[in-house]
């Protein structure tokens, strides 16, 4: 059978249900709803306390209007910061690496954020095809290159999440497996290279969450053009 | 005085005698609903036991992930084997 380097992120299913299945619906087992009470479990409030600051963070620049996007870019966070660092366990399966998956989040949230703005405010909206103080020659192309710049976005968004992943994972595979090997012929480089390995570890555990965190800055910097 | 006779459906598993274990294993509700509740009245036992509690612990968290991490290696087993029997990486 062919091998190539991703096989790792291939979907595999077990008596017919995929393992994407179970990958997705851990997030939701892990943030228990927080009950009603004034002091609850640990878990609990931890998880509201960080919920805060990253919201009061996130929305300080946006708008009164903005702030309906609070639980949806809340959750989004929560969701790809767990998604990303239980990937980091052995042997789990990280949706984030799926280039569908991260499309999918980011073309519709992108979408949104430009139809918001061009249904409540055409004229701003269109404004920001154009920077103030740009010399009257350089109009045209750079109206052009504004737009092209608007289209990219949903591409780079999708693409940024998914190749910061693939990329780490890919390089612990490969640096783990040729660690495991110089063990039996060359110790010492063994050594070398597995210090490199949790160097890199830890590089892709920040990684991870830094990853989560830029994808909802962006989508709310979308926003904050558009409310 | 003799235990007076409790239907087989009613018992716990604890109290089911080993003769009796498969005609037990099938008295359970299947319907989706009773699927749903059974997985509903689980979740609750685990996290009442070792989450809701004043002073949890990395316990509680932790049995979950060591699950999750025994579940997927048993799911991509299929895909893994390959690489162990292997002879060139």
């Amino acid at each position: 059978m062919t091998l190539s380097f991703f096989d790792q992120f291939s979907l595999t299913t077990f008596m017919g249900i995929p393992l994407i299945a179970l990958a997705l619906t851990l997030p939701w087992i892990l943030f228990p709803t927080p009950q009603n009470r004034c002091l609850n479990n640990r878990l609990s409030t931890l998880q509201a306390w960080f919920i805060r600051q990253f919201t009061h963070q996130l929305f300080l620049p946006i708008n009164q209007g903005g702030h309906k996007w609070a639980l949806l870019l809340a959750s989004l966070l929560i969701f790809l910061i767990t998604l990303n660092l239980l990937g980091m366990l052995p042997y789990t399966f990280t949706p984030t690496t799926q280039l569908s998956m991260n499309m999918g989040l980011a073309i519709p949230l992108w979408l949104a954020t430009v139809l918001i703005g061009a249904r409540y405010q055409p004229n701003h909206t269109l404004a920001h095809l154009l920077p103030v103080g740009t010399p009257g020659l350089l109009i045209p192309i750079l109206i052009m290159i504004e737009t092209i710049s608007l289209f990219i976005r949903p591409i780079a968004l999708g693409i940024r999440l998914t190749a910061n992943l693939t990329a780490g994972h890919l390089l612990i595979q490969l640096i783990s497996t040729a660690a495991f090997h110089l063990l039996f012929i060359m110790p010492s480089v063994s050594l070398l290279t597995t210090t490199l390995l949790l160097l890199l570890t830890i590089l892709e555990l920040a990684v991870a969450i830094i990853q989560a965190y830029v994808f909802v800055l962006l989508v709310s910097l979308y926003l904050q053009e558009s409310v | 005085m003799a235990d007076r006779p409790v239907p087989l459906s009613d018992k716990k598993l604890m109290d089911v005698k080993l003769g009796e274990l498969p005609t037990w294993a099938t008295t359970g509700d299947f319907t989706p609903n009773g699927i749903i509740s059974a997985v509903r009245r689980g979740h609750d036992r685990f996290f009442n036991k070792y989450i809701n509690v004043k002073k949890g612990g990395i316990g509680g968290v932790a049995m979950l992930l060591t699950g999750y991490v025994i579940l997927s290696y048993v799911w991509e087993y299929d895909h893994i084997k390959h690489d162990r029997w292997r002879k060139y990486h």
